[in-house]
């Protein structure tokens, strides 16, 4: 089984593309394929932004990112219209209050111990700020192509999730129960609510004590104007994930776990109605000489070990074999992704002996993604 | 145990939970990610949120193993601290355990650490612990200090109340001379810089930095090192019966491409060896498994860390 080729710079080319996203397993080489293919975007004549969640640091310094200061910077020495910036979570909550809040509430929505907490922690902020993020630079209209590369997420769907999730919170009846005192005037909390409500916020306090309690109800309900026009955003940028001016790239590497993660992915795609543009499988092994099989040149080498000849051939035998064997269970890997999901088109990138530092590396990925 | 992504974190907390238990001891291995890594790594169904046997390990002993799901232990807290269990239903409704466990922040790693630190702590009637020891697959290298620096989590959230104290007993056991932080790493510059900055965050918060498993490491003959004659190689391609005086040559150079890839490769995991070497703890070396990890590579890399006393 072989899954069709998957043209890369016909999707960038495209100039009906407008977002891609790329996603996959942490560790598979997501940022450096976001990067790689924004530069290859930009010298193709798209004029193109990169956002990057948390790229490793010779990777951001190798497209000028020096600090993570939440704009988009344009990279130097790229030949053509490239800008790439890091997601700072908490800036990009910060604002999204600050424009949304008056003055005087904004300040008490930022100085709250609870927002504080809530907009730099990891569980889940960073996806909701991710595709905040992702559907301002859209209406910007500054770029007509966004590349953007997911959080390293303890799972790779959690961002598909998040809009869901908050909307989930926001209509939840807890959102009620804890706006309660605030629309009661400030009156005893939660004498107004029937007795199940009672009783919740009895556990509630005793539970996280009073004083949290306090910061969580302070803070939903100085959110309160501000919540409606949030979720509606990261509403409207799920859907704009389902149009078709979006691609998605799953990326792997063809290892077991990595090709599951991207098993998984595919399918749940499809479920949201995502648009799947295909497969990229980074850090391929190859062998120059692949006619000579595994058996076959173990065996070579055990013929001359056995007869004491030619030590050094005996070990390059060896070596080779070993990279047939990998080579074998890459591909049977790839063959059972391909049968699993005949239709979703693939490309490999070999496996490359340095990590990428500077632009020529990205412009190398690039080529070696379109298979040019 | 924590890694970045693609190291074989998961593998090597399976492996190192097998590696302790050798010879008769009991342990509990963990994972608090909701990936079903260790039903993956063990070839099993879906693991439930309930401590299980999984495994016996050589010359006798036993590995347990638990998925720790965040809700179920949000429920289980409830119980066990409030005597709440019947509220639980209550509290689910109301999004109340959805809340605690997905958005508000820090809380969700409060109550997985808290339920492994409660089995780190269990003891039986007779008062000896339940297990000699708990292997946590922990979150990768870039989340692990947040993850186990509980108390600074919840700081913003309560700087007192029940869950600060609930907090501070999981400091007490994270940050005690009985746990060991350990770091799986590959010989790459991404893998490698990430160790060297998690050591470093971890030391920074005082949690106990255990030592660094060096995974998939590949044995090299030392006759591949240093330069080498293309022409001797056709010549043994030729003895060995795998080419003729047309193509030896051929085979020959495209093999050499793969022993000069292979000596660029070796110097920059010296490279990377040095850099390791930096962080001042002990190293583990464990071999790349040509078949990849399945259930018999797991115990070869049992036996692995055993015999460099990692266990």
């Amino acid at each position: 089984m072989t899954s069709p080729e998957l043209d890369l710079d016909g999707i960038i080319d495209d100039s009906g593309t407008r977002i891609v996203v790329c996603c996959g397993s942490g560790g598979v080489g997501k940022t450096t394929t976001a990067a790689a293919l924004g530069l290859r975007a930009a010298e193709r004549g798209r004029n193109v932004v990169v956002l990057t969640v948390d790229p490793a640091r010779r990777l951001a310094q190798s497209m000028g990112l020096t600090s993570l200061d939440n704009t988009p910077r344009k990279v130097a020495g790229a030949d053509g219209e490239l800008f790439a910036m890091m997601l700072d979570m908490k800036r990009t909550f910060d604002e999204i209050i600050e424009a949304h809040a008056d003055p005087e509430r904004a300040r008490q929505i930022l100085t709250n111990p609870f927002y504080q907490s809530l907009s730099s922690s990891f569980s889940g902020t960073q996806e909701y700020m991710a595709m905040e993020k992702l559907g301002q630079l859209r209406r910007s209209g500054e770029w007509d192509l966004i590349i953007v590369d997911t959080p390293p997420s303890r799972s790779a769907l959690d961002f598909l999730d998040a809009p869901e999730r908050l909307g989930r919170f926001l209509d939840g009846k807890l959102i009620r129960l804890l706006m309660a005192p605030a629309k009661a005037g400030g009156r005893s909390a939660f004498k107004i609510l029937n007795a199940g409500f009672g009783l919740v916020a009895g556990v509630l306090t005793k539970v996280l004590g009073a004083q949290v309690l306090k910061d969580i109800q302070t803070f939903v309900s100085a959110l309160d104007a501000v919540f409606g026009g949030f979720r509606q955003r990261a509403e409207q940028t799920y859907k704009l994930l389902q149009a078709p001016g979006t691609a998605f790239i799953v990326v792997a590497t063809p290892e077991r776990d990595a090709m599951r993660e991207a098993s998984y992915f595919v399918e749940r795609l499809a479920e949201e109605r995502m648009p799947l543009a295909g497969l990229v499988i980074n850090r391929v092994h190859r062998s120059p000489a692949p006619d000579l099989s595994a058996a076959r040149s173990t065996a070579a080498a055990e013929d001359l070990e056995s007869r004491g000849e030619h030590e050094l051939t005996a070990a390059v035998l060896r070596l080779h074999a070993g990279r047939m064997q990998l080579a074998a269970r890459e591909h049977r890997e790839q063959e059972h992704f391909a049968s699993a999901h005949p239709t979703v088109p693939v490309t490999q990138v070999p496996a490359m002996s340095q990590d990428v530092h500077d632009l020529d590396g990205l412009r190398e990925i690039g080529e070696l993604l379109a298979k040019r | 145990m924590t890694g970045k992504g693609g190291t074989g974190k998961t593998t090597v907390a399976a492996a190192l939970a097998l590696a302790l238990a050798a010879g008769g001891r009991k342990v509990l291995l963990v994972e608090v990610e909701g990936r079903q890594g260790i039903a993956q790594v063990f070839d099993l169904p879906p693991l439930p949120y309930e401590e299980r046997k999984i495994a016996v390990a050589p010359g006798g002993g036993d590995v347990h193993a638990l998925a720790i799901d965040p809700e179920e232990a949000m429920l289980e807290y409830l119980e066990m601290f409030y005597g709440l269990k019947r509220m639980g239903k209550a509290l689910t409704k109301m999004g109340v355990v959805d809340f605690a466990t997905t958005i508000a922040p820090g809380l969700r790693d409060v109550l997985v650490t808290g339920k492994t630190s409660e089995a780190v702590r269990r003891r039986d009637r007779t008062g000896k612990r339940v297990y000699d020891t708990v292997v946590m697959d922990a979150p990768p290298t870039g989340r692990v200090t947040r993850f186990l620096n509980v108390t600074q989590e919840v700081a913003g959230l309560a700087r007192v109340g029940p869950v600060r104290t609930h907090a501070d007993m999981v400091r007490g056991v994270v940050a005690s001379p009985e746990t060991a932080v350990h770091f799986v790493t590959l010989l790459e510059e991404m893998p490698v810089q990430e160790t060297l900055d998690g050591v470093e965050e971890l030391r920074a918060a005082k949690l106990p930095v255990g030592g660094i498993f060096i995974n998939m490491v590949r044995a090299v003959d030392p006759a591949l090192d240093g330069p080498f004659d293309l022409a001797e190689l056709a010549m043994g391609v030729k003895a060995a019966g795998l080419g003729d005086d047309g193509n030896a040559a051929v085979i020959a150079e495209a093999l050499a491409g793969e022993v000069v890839e292979q000596q660029r490769r070796a110097e920059l995991e010296r490279t990377e060896r040095d850099a390791l070497e930096t962080a001042g703890v002990p190293r583990y070396e464990l071999p790349l498994l040509a078949d990849g990890a399945d259930l018999a590579g797991l115990y070869e890399l049992a036996e692995a860390i055993r015999s460099q006393g990692a266990a």
